[in-house]
Formats: C-alpha cells, sequence, structure tokens
C-alpha cells in the first residue's frame, strides 16, 4: 500500500513538471475559452496543489482518469480497450521467453564445459545486446515480406472476436519480446544453476549416493527458483511498460502507443491513466512474486516484511 | 565461496597471473572500431553527410559500401556519424547519470534513517520503471527532440540505478571499523567520502558505468526509433532503422546496416566491462 | 583381508599446480584413522577423491580402491553405486550442508529409502517416516518428530549436525568419512558431537577418515593418524605415540602448539 502511495506522489509530481498549463494544449486544437476552462475544471489545476493532489488520489481509486483532451471518450474505456492487445502480449511473450530461458539457462550451466554449454552462454551475450526494436523489424523482414506467413502490422479491428486473426497479428511482436527476454533471462537461470551446481546441499545429497539428475531436481530446482524467481518479477513488469517500442514496431493499438500519442499529443488524462494502470500492473506482479517467493522459501516467511 | 571453490586454492593464483582475457581484447577491438570511425568523422566523411549525391535507396556499391538513404545520401556516412552519436549518448548519459546518482547515493547512505528509508522507496520505484519510459517523459517535457535532450534525459533516467547501487555500496563500506578510526583521528565527512568510501566502491561503480553506457545506447536508439531523438544530419542509428522500416522491402540493406553497427558496439561495451570486472576482481569466477 | 579402503600413491594436481602428491594409506573396516593438516594441506581434497566428487579442474593420478573397486577413472554410474552403500560422508558446514527449503524429515528420507529399496524392500511411506524418526532418535536429538517436521534453519547448528549424521549413518555405510564435522561448532557441542560419533561408529562397525585440523580432536575419536603437510604425508602411526613422540618436526609443532594451548587452559581452569 505504502509503495501505491509513493507512485501516486510521484506520478503526480512528474506530470505537474510537465510544462505548459494542460488546458492550453486544447488551443492548438482549437478550442473555446468554456472548453479551456472545463479542462481545467478537469484537471483541476485552478486548485491550489495539495487539494489538487487529494482530488488526484480520489479519483485514482474509483479508476477515473477523465475524459481525453483530444477525443472526449473517457480515458478508463480506452485503456481497457488497450490492455486486451497489450495484456495477452506480454503474457504470451513471458511465458514464451521462460520456456526458451529456463531449459537453455539450466543447460548452458550444467554443460558449461561442453562447446553447446558456452555456445548458448554466447548467444544469451548477444541477445541482451540487440535492441528489441531491431529484433522486430528483422522478423518482419523474415516472416512477413519475404515469406508472408504473419502481417507485418496491426491488430484486427474487430479485436478479439476475430480471434484467429488476432493470435497472427499477435505471433510475431510475442516472438519479439520471447527472443530478448529470453536473453536476459537466460543469463540469470543460468547463474543460479552455477549456484546450484556448487551448493554445499547438493554435495551433500550426491555424497549420501543421489545421481546427480536426481539430487539436481530434488533439490536444485526448488533452490535455484527463489532468485530467478524475483527477476521475473522484474523483467514481467518491465514488459508491461515496455511495450512502447514494440507496438510501433507492429503497429499494434495496446497501452504503450497510447502512452506514446497521449505525450505527443498532451494529452495528460490519458498519460496519467496508463501509467497508473501500468504501476499498479507493476506493484501486482511484484506482489505476486513476492508471494510465490514465501510460498518457495520457508526462511521467508518467519521475518515480518522481508524484502526490500 | 562455493564448496568446491574452497577446496581449489590454486585456481585462485593461477587466475591472478593472466588478467588479460580474450573477452577484453575483443571488447576492445569492438569498441575501439567505432571510437575510430567516430573520430574520423570529426574531420573526414566518405561523402557530406547532408548531400544527396546517390540515386535514392541505392544498394550497396563501390562508390557507396552500404548504398544510400531514401534522399540519396550516403548511408555509410550515415552510420559513421551514428557511432560518433552512439558514444557521445553513451558517454553523456553515464556522465550524468553518475553526477546525480552517485550524489544521491552518498547523501543516501549518510542520511538518517527515515530520510534513508524514503529515498530507497522512492528509488525502487523510479527503478520499477524502465529507463526507457523515464527517458521518454523527461524528452516530452523539455518539448524538443534533440541530442542533449536525449542525453539529459537517459541520464536522468539512469541516475536512480546508480543512486541505489552508490548507497548500498557506500554503507558496506561505512559499516567498517576502519572508518571509525579515521573519524576518530579527526577526519572530516567529505574527507572520509574522498579517501575511503570513493576508492572502495569505485571498482563496482566502474563496471556498472560501462555497462549503463551500452544500455544508454540502446536506449537512445529506441527513443530515436520512437521519433523522440535527434532528427538527421545529427541522426542515430535508432532514426536510420526508424526511416528504413517504411523501405524494408525495397532496401532491406537500410534496416540491417545499422542495427549490426549497434549490436556490434553494445557488445563490444559488454566484453570490456566483464574484462574490467575480471582484471578488477580476479578471484571470481572468470565471466565466462 | 584386503583393507576396505587403500590409497596408493594418489597425486592430484590442477592446471601445473599439485595440491596432493603420493599420498598412500589403507584403512581395514571398522578401523579409524585420522587425517590432519591445516587448511590447503589437501586433507579435504583427499576426501573428495575418495568419494569422486572431485570437482573437474583437479585431475586424479594412483589408486584409490573403496571397497574393492577402483575409483580414480571411473564412470561415475559405478561410483555413483559406491556412495551411499560403501562410503557416505559428514561436512563441515552443517547449514550449507542441508537443503534450506526442504523439511529435515524428508531430506534423511532421502538416503535412507534408497538403502531400503538398495538391500530390495519397497517400504511404505510411513515406514520410511518411522524409520527416519528412529534415526533422528538415535543421533540424541530431543523431540524427533518436531525435528523432523522443521526447517534447518529453525534448528541449532548442533542439532543440524546431527541431522547430517543421521542422514549418513541411514545409509548404512561401511565406511563413514567425517570432514572437519565439529569445526563450525562451539567448543561444548563439539565435544558432544565426538562423543556421539565415536560411540555411533563403534556401535554400527563402521571405518571412520576422520579428517581435521584439530589434533586434540581428532586424538580422542581415532586409532591412527596420518599428518597433511602440504599435500605429502609427513608422520603417521598409532596416535597415542604420534601425539607423545612426534617424529617428524611439523607433528612436532602441532603437538606442541596443541599442547601449550591446553596448558594455558589449564593454568586458568
Amino acid at each position: 500500500m505504502l509503495s501505491l502511495f509513493i507512485a501516486s506522489l510521484v506520478l503526480f509530481v512528474l506530470l505537474r513538471l510537465l510544462p505548459g498549463d494542460p488546458a492550453n494544449a486544447l488551443l492548438s486544437v482549437g478550442a473555446d475559452p468554456r472548453q479551456i476552462e472545463a479542462a481545467r475544471e478537469q484537471v483541476g489545476s485552478n486548485l491550489p496543489l495539495g487539494e489538487q493532489f487529494l482530488r488526484f488520489l480520489g479519483n485514482l481509486a474509483r479508476f477515473d482518469f477523465g475524459n481525453s483532451f483530444i477525443s472526449r471518450a473517457p480515458v478508463a474505456d480506452e485503456i481497457a480497450a488497450r490492455l486486451a492487445v497489450t495484456l495477452p502480449l506480454a503474457l504470451l511473450g513471458f511465458i514464451l521467453a521462460i520456456a526458451i530461458a529456463v531449459p537453455l539457462g539450466i543447460v548452458s550451466a550444467v554443460k558449461a564445459d561442453r562447446w553447446y554449454g558456452a555456445l548458448i552462454s554466447t548467444v544469451s551475450q548477444l541477445g541482451i545486446a540487440i535492441p528489441v526494436f531491431w529484433v522486430g523489424i528483422l522478423l518482419v523482414m523474415a516472416f512477413a515480406i519475404n515469406i508472408r506467413i504473419f502481417p507485418s502490422g496491426g491488430f484486427p479491428s474487430r479485436g478479439w472476436h476475430a480471434s484467429v486473426e488476432a493470435l497472427r497479428a499477435l505471433t510475431l511482436p510475442v516472438l519479439t519480446i520471447a527472443i530478448v527476454m529470453s536473453a536476459s533471462l537466460l543469463r540469470y537461470v543460468r547463474a543460479a544453476t552455477l549456484d546450484v551446481l556448487g551448493s554445499d546441499y547438493l554435495r551433500t545429497a550426491r555424497a549420501l549416493g543421489a545421481g546427480f539428475t536426481e539430487a539436481f531436481v530434488r533439490h536444485g530446482i526448488r533452490n535455484g527458483a527463489v532468485p530467478v524467481i524475483s527477476i521475473l518479477g522484474i523483467e514481467l513488469a518491465s514488459t508491461f511498460l515496455g511495450a512502447v517500442v514494440i507496438e510501433r514496431v507492429f503497429t499494434l493499438p495496446g497501452l504503450g502507443s497510447m502512452l506514446l500519442l497521449g505525450i505527443e499529443q498532451r494529452d495528460y488524462p490519458n498519460v496519467q491513466g496508463v501509467l497508473f494502470v501500468s504501476t499498479l500492473l507493476v506493484l501486482l506482479v511484484g506482489f505476486a512474486a513476492d508471494l510465490v517467493q514465501r510460498l518457495i522459501d520457508p526462511r521467508l516467511r518467519d521475518k515480518v516484511g522481508a524484502g526490500s | 565461496m562455493s564448496a568446491a571453490e574452497e577446496l581449489t586454492p590454486a585456481t585462485v593464483s593461477s587466475e591472478r597471473k593472466s588478467r588479460w582475457s580474450p573477452t577484453l581484447t575483443i571488447g576492445l577491438i569492438l569498441v575501439g572500431i567505432h571510437v575510430v570511425l567516430a573520430l574520423l568523422t570529426l574531420f573526414w566523411t566518405p561523402y557530406d553527410p547532408a548531400s544527396m549525391t546517390g540515386g535514392r535507396l541505392e544498394p550497396p556499391s563501390f562508390a557507396h559500401w552500404v548504398g544510400t538513404d531514401r534522399l540519396g545520401r550516403d548511408f555509410f556516412t550515415q552510420i559513421m556519424i551514428g557511432s560518433r552519436i552512439a558514444l557521445i549518448v553513451g558517454a553523456g548519459a553515464v556522465a550524468i547519470g553518475a553526477a546525480i546518482g552517485v550524489t544521491i547515493g552518498l547523501l543516501a547512505a549518510f542520511a538518517t534513517r527515515l530520510l534513508d528509508d524514503a529515498l530507497a522507496a522512492t528509488l525502487d520505484i523510479l527503478i520499477a520503471f524502465p529507463t526507457l519510459l523515464l527517458a521518454m517523459l523527461v524528452v516530452a517535457a523539455s518539448d524538443s527532440a534533440s541530442l542533449w535532450t536525449a542525453i539529459l534525459a537517459l541520464g536522468i533516467a539512469m541516475s536512480a540505478i546508480v543512486a541505489r547501487l552508490t548507497r548500498i555500496l557506500a554503507k558496506r563500506v561505512l559499516q567498517n571499523d576502519y572508518i571509525t578510526a579515521s573519524r576518530t583521528s579527526g577526519t572530516s565527512w567529505p574527507g572520509v567520502v574522498v579517501r575511503h568510501v570513493l576508492p572502495n566502491i569505485w571498482p563496482t561503480l566502474s563496471v556498472n558505468f560501462a555497462l549503463q553506457f551500452g544500455i544508454a545506447v540502446i536506449a537512445e536508439a529506441s527513443l530515436s526509433y520512437l521519433g523522440l531523438g535527434a532528427p538527421p544530419p545529427n541522426a542515430s542509428w535508432g532514426r536510420l532503422l526508424q526511416e528504413a522500416q517504411g523501405t524494408v522491402y525495397t532496401a532491406p540493406i537500410g534496416a540491417i546496416a545499422p542495427g549490426i553497427a549497434l549490436v556490434t558496439l553494445v557488445i563490444g561495451i559488454n566484453l570490456l566491462a566483464d574484462g574490467l570486472r575480471d582484471i578488477g576482481d580476479p578471484t571470481r569466477r572468470v565471466s565466462r | 583381508m584386503t583393507p576396505l579402503l587403500s590409497v596408493d600413491g594418489l597425486t592430484l594436481k590442477t592446471g601445473d599446480k599439485t595440491l596432493v602428491s603420493d599420498l598412500s594409506f589403507s584403512l581395514g573396516a571398522g578401523e579409524r584413522m585420522g587425517l590432519i593438516g591445516e587448511s590447503g594441506s589437501g586433507k579435504s581434497l583427499t576426501a573428495m577423491a575418495v568419494t569422486g566428487l572431485l570437482p573437474k579442474s583437479i585431475v586424479p593420478a594412483g589408486s584409490i580402491l573403496l571397497d574393492g573397486r577402483q575409483v580414480v577413472g571411473t564412470p561415475e554410474r559405478t561410483l555413483n553405486g559406491l556412495r551411499g552403500s560403501s562410503v557416505a560422508v559428514v561436512f563441515q558446514e552443517p547449514l550449507t550442508a542441508l537443503d534450506p527449503l526442504m523439511k529435515i524429515g524428508r531430506q534423511v528420507a532421502g538416503p535412507l529409502a534408497r538403502r531400503l529399496a538398495r538391500e530390495g524392500k519397497s517400504p511404505s511411506r510411513r515406514e520410511v517416516e518411522r524409520e527416519v524418526l528412529q534415526f533422528l532418535d538415535h543421533v540424541a536429538l530431543p523431540q524427533p518428530e518436531r525435528i523432523a517436521n522443521s526447517y534447518p534453519h529453525e534448528i541449532s547448528g548442533g542439532q543440524r549436525q546431527r541431522v547430517a549424521i543421521a542422514m549418513a549413518l541411514a545409509c548404512k555405510p561401511k565406511l563413514l568419512i567425517a570432514d572437519e564435522p565439529t569445526t563450525a561448532l562451539d567448543v561444548t557441542t563439539q565435544a558432544e558431537i565426538l562423543k556421539l560419533l565415536d560411540s555411533l561408529v563403534r556401535e554400527l562397525g563402521m571405518a571412520l577418515l576422520f579428517i581435521s585440523h584439530d589434533l586434540p580432536v581428532v586424538a580422542t575419536v581415532v586409532d591412527r593418524v596420518t599428518v597433511l603437510r602440504n599435500g605429502r604425508a609427513v608422520e603417521e602411526g598409532p596416535v597415542k605415540s604420534v601425539f607423545d613422540q612426534p617424529r617428524d618436526d611439523y607433528t612436532k609443532t602441532l603437538v606442541e602448539a596443541a599442547r601449550s594451548f591446553d596448558n594455558a587452559l589449564e593454568g586458568t581452569a
């Protein structure tokens, strides 16, 4: 809860720092003084700061982000519609990344002395040096232009009602996210596995007759998972907020592009709404990761309020 | 130390002899190529970056090694300039991030419990936001897209990570007995910082800076790609890629070359950072 | 009768550094021997070599015959079969030697169930649990049920070490290797654990290889000692004669150090 409060505070401060009276944005759209005053009223920039903040908090609690300056439509509705694109994108990419990174990471650690172990590790080094949008562009070049299997961008206007189209539209973006995320995830899995391999409890198990695989599975997996889970939380959170770039590459109508547009057009309610929802998602993910960690690691349960 | 490492004291001393690793060499070469190209652009480029001499979107040829862009400008020149931009951005962002971050981190390490906790919580929240997003917000706040805006934005965005790291490292150093000893012998707090804290946290920090350099380059490329970076002729690779995306069917090289340039630089930086880490702390497991 | 463990000309090298050179000793069934040396003398490595658990960077040469099977250069599958049945190890650090995320009972059940399978039995879960509690009781742990249901961090260091011993015993090995089992414990607990080891080894008729840097500690539990220095055996013999009349200079300094410490203690007692 405290984190949420601080987040709102930071958000509030950041947004108020953006120059220009929010209402001025409307001048470029050719609004009349009444509309500007209404906008001011809505944003509350004519009230003292303290009151503004309280109103801000109250609205956030009700998920009332106001109306977009540009489209006049409720921000919350727009966000809901775009979440339907961004959430599946992030989650599918995340799941695929785990499916790739965990087995490969373990292999690259266990077989670090073999050529394929070292190869995996090298490739992952490469993976973290590649900007995500370039991967997207390359995938588009490979699969959407040369061989036309997948669309090079866009999302069906009927949304998920056109489910096959929607899935096809998301395939390359999900693949892009998965590739980039698995590169960095792999390194963490590898490090965790190396720690397990050098651990005393594994040595004990083997000294008492357990085979390597049996000892690794019985003891290593759970112990190795603990540090990886906190990273997973952070990575998933970054995906939500970092979807901006992917959505630009593939022209997807998600939260990221909403944020970008909002910033470009000084559409403050939109920006505010997206940032708040994103922060909420990030905090939720963090909370979930914390919960899972406590489930697995009994040492964390005794301490009250454990975790940073 | 793991159980296996404890049983092998010999490996520690043998690693201490050979600090120079192939990682470091390759890293230096890759980064070196870009540095050379970047420095070269200050005096000479194959073509004037603004001149539209060639035909539009020509494929690579003898005259234009990487072809031309959609306005007929030599692409290789653009990429060379991209090297210069990337290095400036990286250095600038890291410098700003370091200046702000280290200061805040040190302040937090010395601060009272309450202030420190509040700072720590704020830093954690800021870090949860990806660098790119924070940078976007700062760029938007500044109302214009130029190279220096991007550098400032990235610097501010990265300062949170630097601040947290500095805080943790400095606190660890401050817990040591020799600090108390130094204080009782009359060293003032600033003296303690300069003489004890900074030298001790520098090795870890510098490796972190090296890694941040690479992150800054990629982040700036992303900013430019999104249209929030500097326009040509000061275009960075990200901007080049964005412009190339539209014509990727007819001129694929445009979407490939800047990417390769970027990847080679960042890999070089990462390898350099790994190499530096191994030099600074030879008792640790070698990076790969 | 062939000795249970026969180490002959064992040399351990990593890169061009030699960690252990030309070490030879043997141990018969039911015999107890101590391996003494400072850190870096190669004693723990020898224990790892005997069980075939050396890290890949260390290359063994020579011969180690354990329970009639050669250990050096043998494939892992064979070695795995030896561990648990022929040899079991108790390590130095009780906290890290146990899986922090698993309950004690389950951890003891692992090697125990394996041994039962080896003996051809297929017990039910309840039977395994019962035997686990029996072993925990055997190592003088109070309230075995509570301990079995606890996690390693919830019990004390001395209790953890007893658990480690219970796990090793559950294998019913012919040879028990104890690698500095009491070094990480306080003096009182140390004495208790030593007594426990002594009685259990005697009762179950196991051979014991006790590794330590602490001469007086070792002297209470074993019959013979080999003193290691920089990877070489510098002296060996029955513990009483080595203690009373050390021949090698290095051994003399060890004995001297131990004695002066005792004298100092007695002086203040």
